[in-house]
């Protein structure tokens, strides 16, 4: 019996009002994104994808089509997302930051402190518990930023580059340190990049989307074996044939993607 | 730039010495009868009719009056600002409503309007607290929109990811978030307090610093004067230290 879906996306569509006249972002997306399941997608600059993570958010709405999230009941919340740019409260201290949800959902004080004290610890900043964002470095607020999202204990996880602005070494630390915290709860999550490596690195599985309008080109198998080093499988014959794969499928649309940006004369 | 700490040393010094050089260059100049004493009198004789007002309890009577007033008006001005500047910033339709009214009447100067006040609340201590509340009022009310206003979007995407309640969203994010501007406000609004207190004491009133400036203007006493000056910016100062410590504890994230 095929597993029950942990997202339902049915003809998702999305169309903005612009000066130009209506412009579609999403055309028609179908998606099953199995339960607990590390699901990325990646697309040319401008396919819409930020835009789909945030309907899946309910930070924005559809213009037609359904999104079904599968409620394994209690009062979990349905989701919790990353983002891309720095947005983790100044004027909250890291403790504060991280128990966000829970405070919100009516946690007691005493657990939701050692639920966030346990994540605190799993991305190493148990030294920085009381401190305030603007007292860290970049990479260590994007790691606050994705310890709120996993204290709160959502049913999926929704991620928007969120290592997009930080340097190569610090993104590969925290794509570990990701990895380590992802394989012990195996909550379902859906992971926006643009970097082919960080998809085939952290995914089950990887979305290709079109350029302009954002639709489903392609679903490829990213069938690397678990618990993954990324120093390691980078080096394996079958991380560089996916590469190829899902490069020689994206190269097109990100061909398209320019031709497009230059007609309308950016 | 300070490099060294004897650049450092350096830059003090010469902190603490320009004052002190220019009070000498005073004295010096009423000595040789260079500045006429009678307008612009000397620190030996200031500091000579320092001691008589402050022995007699005058000074401090009058200081007190006036700290009073400042700090009545102050939060008088202060309180009903933030509430209107937050409703402002989190509602289009409360900023709709009352942001040309502000606008219009923002750049009316406060002393303008202080003989309507004396007609409506008298010559007593109300018309003094409310030209100062008025003042403070304005300076607060506008900072406080433009920092609810001046939010990052995404704080907003946050908390409404993590399903703020209207509720938790004024509280942990619209507040909180607004609190550097406000507190830009406040401080322009001591500022403004203290310029209009010695205005509403000009007419009126039978104490207070202002009032002793007025005073030493009719009996043409001008230590008397300068004494009072000196209150005054002694008075500013120890306010934008109480300010600066309130906003050091209210707001530990901002960095300095």
């Amino acid at each position: 019996m095929a597993k029950e879906p942990g997202i339902k996306l049915e003809g998702v569509s999305k169309c903005f009002e612009s000066r130009t006249g209506p412009v579609t972002a999403l055309e028609t997306i179908d998606l099953d994104i199995r339960d607990g399941e590390f699901f990325c997608i990646v697309g040319p600059s401008g396919c819409g994808k930020t835009t789909l993570l945030r309907i899946l958010a309910g930070l924005e709405d559809s213009t037609s089509g359904k999104v079904l999230v599968r409620q394994g009941g209690g009062n979990r919340p349905l989701n919790s997302m990353v983002f891309q740019e720095q947005s983790v409260f100044p004027w909250m201290t890291v403790r504060a930051n991280v128990s966000y949800g829970l405070r919100l959902r009516g946690v007691p004080a005493k657990e939701r402190n050692e639920i966030a004290a346990s994540y605190i610890r799993k991305i190493g900043l148990s030294k920085f518990a009381d401190c305030y964002p603007h007292q860290l470095s970049g990479g260590m607020k994007q790691r606050v930023s994705v310890a709120r999202a996993f204290a709160n204990d959502p049913e999926i996880l929704l991620m928007d580059e969120p290592f997009g602005a930080l340097d190569e070494q610090n993104r590969i630390i925290l794509q570990q340190e990701l990895l380590r915290i992802w394989e012990e709860t195996h909550k379902t999550t859906v992971f926006i990049t643009h970097s082919i490596d960080e998809a085939l690195c952290l995914g089950d599985r990887v979305l290709i989307m079109t350029a302009h309008p954002g639709r489903v080109k392609a679903i490829i198998d990213i069938d690397l074996p678990r618990p993954r080093d990324i120093a390691e499988i980078r080096t394996t014959l079958h991380y560089n044939e996916l590469f190829q794969t899902v490069w020689l499928t994206l190269r097109d649309e990100v061909l398209k993607g320019k031709e497009l940006e230059m007609a309308q004369g950016k | 730039m300070a490099k060294s700490p004897h650049n450092t040393l350096l830059f003090r010094t010469l902190s603490v010495l320009s004052p002190l050089t220019l009070l000498l260059v005073w004295e010096l100049l009423a000595r040789i009868h260079a500045i006429d004493t009678r307008l612009f009198s000397s620190p030996s004789l200031i500091v000579q009719a320092f001691a008589p007002l402050a022995l007699s309890g005058e000074l401090i009577l009058n200081t007190l009056v006036s700290v009073q007033r400042v700090v009545l008006g102050f939060v008088a001005g202060a309180a009903p600002g933030i509430v209107l500047g937050m409703s402002m910033g989190l509602s289009p339709f409360v900023r709709s409503a009352v942001e040309p009214m502000i606008a219009a009447t923002y750049p009316i100067p406060k002393l303008a309007i202080m003989p309507l006040i004396l007609l409506v609340f008298g010559l007593g201590e109300t018309s003094k607290v409310f030209t100062i509340a008025i003042g403070v009022f304005y300076l607060v009310v506008i900072n406080t929109m433009a920092g609810v206003l001046n939010i990052d979007k995404i704080y907003l995407d946050v908390a409404k990811n993590f399903g703020a309640s209207r509720k938790d969203f004024y509280l942990t994010v619209a507040f909180p978030g607004a609190l550097p501007l406000i507190f830009a406000g406040l401080k322009l609004g001591m500022g403004m307090a203290l310029i209009l207190i010695v205005a509403a004491e000009m007419s009126a009133a039978k104490a207070g610093v202002g009032w002793m400036i007025w005073r030493a203007y009719d009996m043409f006493d001008i230590e008397r004067m300068f004494v009072a000056l000196i209150v005054l910016s002694v008075l500013g100062y120890i306010f934008s230290l109480l300010l600066d410590a309130v906003e050091r504890w209210v707001v530990p994230w901002k960095q300095q």
